[in-house]
């Protein structure tokens, strides 16, 4: 037992280590979905046919093939043959960024349909741009009813960041998993790599919470 | 009516067929500059579509409109914006922007499409509110004031932006009994000051006091058109006298 605890707090600096890594990983996607998914949301919206139909089809690959398969297929595969020499971190951020851009589109396009149509009108007849109103009337208002979504999302994908253990990266997995292989410590050493990703889901959360309450608009519940 | 300048308005031949029905069929009129002419009708003739083919929210099938003379460019993106900056419309559920307060309600257009700089359209919009007697309510949230005062920030919103002519389209028809004054009240006094307006309006009383000229909507065309005093006089035999005098009953309205 005092062995197993030993072992853990020996480990402990190089797993946090990992979690960096981890929030690394989990920050550069979660920013890379957000210009992606807000500018998909506005497309499949606003946008015609065939802008509809590319952007339909990018969600339904990257909601349809397991993030196993993408990290595999991009890594090994798709980044090899255009030339793109990325580092095992860079190419998890990417498929991870790529694979929640598709989720948080759908996001972001359910909280625009919720708006009510109204206010674009009113935004045309001031004499607003479709861009003008979208950015200064619609996304304003989107975004907001996204962040309990967003959360949800962050939840997750912090935890398919896990994955890009496969690809060598270096974070809360892959390091406890080679830990546990030297010491034989299995048990209390994945136990402490659950405990990480816990209190980094909480913490994500509850900083989501925070946004939430401050830019919420008074008086207003949706 | 002789008047030297053209109209400040003209719309002619304004078409639309909205799922398969035609709900404008070749509606033409005109406004003078300080005019107030009331469309009113029965529900479904009509008299919104027609309010926002005007100012191309929803684009006509066919029809041109003039504003001072000079014929709109619907499809030129430039000049359709420029228009719409020209006219005012108020909507009958106000769709004021849910997240900006009534100060920045009135000022967000000011500053993103007028180019104005963030303390003088801030001291317009506290101008424009205060002239719709809502200077101390800058700083709610529209789900913060009554629909009166919605309504309110809304005219104050389209004032802001100077224009030439406002489309009011049943401004109170959203409105609790108690809260409909208070915004007739503010159209009254832009009659009075010389704003030039169409207002599509079930209130009857107050189309006699101030209309210059009534037109009657039924199905899509305009087919009464004249001063309230011949259309909406007791002994007058038409299309819109039969209409208001129900409306009357139904509303038991004391005049």
């Amino acid at each position: 037992m005092l062995e197993a605890l030993t072992a853990v707090l020996e480990a402990l600096p190089y797993l946090l280590k990992g979690a960096l890594a981890t929030s690394g990983i989990v920050i550069g996607a979660m920013g890379f979905g957000l210009v992606l998914g807000i500018h998909m949301a506005v497309g499949q919206v606003f946008g015609n046919r065939i802008v509809r139909w590319f952007i339909g089809l990018y969600v339904w690959f990257f909601r349809g093939v397991p993030v196993l398969v993408l990290l595999f297929l991009f890594y090994f595969g798709l980044f090899a043959l255009i030339g793109l020499n990325l580092s095992a971190f860079a190419a998890s951020t990417l498929v991870l960024g790529m694979t929640t851009a598709a989720y948080q589109s759908q996001i972001f396009r359910g909280a625009i349909l919720s708006l009510p149509q109204g206010q674009l009108q009113a935004a045309r007849a001031l004499g607003m741009s479709d861009i003008k109103a979208i950015i200064n009337i619609i996304l304003p208002q989107a975004l907001r009813f996204s962040i309990p979504g967003w959360s949800n999302e962050y939840s997750i994908i912090l935890k398919d960041s896990a994955l890009a253990f496969v690809l060598g990266t270096s974070e809360i997995m892959a390091r406890s998993h080679f830990v546990a292989s030297r010491t034989y410590h299995y048990l209390p050493l994945y136990i402490t790599a659950g405990f990480l990703y816990f209190i980094l889901t909480w913490l994500g959360v509850r900083a989501l919470l925070k946004l939430e309450a401050k830019v919420r608009i008074p008086g207003y519940s949706h | 009516m002789t008047e030297q300048k053209p109209p400040i308005l003209r719309v002619e031949n304004i078409c639309k067929i909205l799922g398969g029905k035609e709900i404008l069929k070749s509606v033409s009129f005109s406004l003078n500059k300080g005019e107030l002419k009331v469309l009113i009708g029965p529900s479904g003739a009509g008299k919104s579509t027609l309010l926002q083919c005007i100012n191309f929210l929803i684009p006509p099938d066919k029809g041109h409109v003039w504003l001072e003379g000079v014929e709109v460019q619907s499809r030129r993106k430039r000049d359709l914006y420029a228009f719409r900056q020209q006219v005012g419309m108020i909507f009958q559920d106000f769709n004021l922007f849910d997240h900006l307060n009534a100060l920045e309600n009135v000022s967000i257009a000011l500053r993103k499409v007028k180019k104005i700089r963030r303390p003088e359209a801030r001291d317009r919009a506290v101008a424009e509110l205060e002239r719709v007697g809502l200077g101390d309510k800058k700083y709610l949230y529209p789900a913060e004031l009554s629909g009166g005062q919605k309504q309110r920030v809304s005219i104050a919103r389209a004032l802001a932006m100077d224009p030439k002519i406002m489309l009011l389209d049943e401004p109170t028809s959203a409105l609790d009994p108690e809260l409909i004054g208070e915004v007739l009240s503010v159209i009254r006094d832009l009659a009075q000051g010389g704003m030039t307006m169409i207002l599509a309006t079930h209130q009857i009383g107050f189309t006699r006091s101030l209309a210059d000229e009534v037109l009657f909507m039924e199905n899509g065309i305009i087919i009464e058109q004249g001063a309230p005093e011949e259309l909406l006089s007791p002994d007058a035999c038409t299309r819109s006298r039969d209409f208001c005098s129900r409306l009357n009953e139904l509303y038991a309205e004391n005049e």
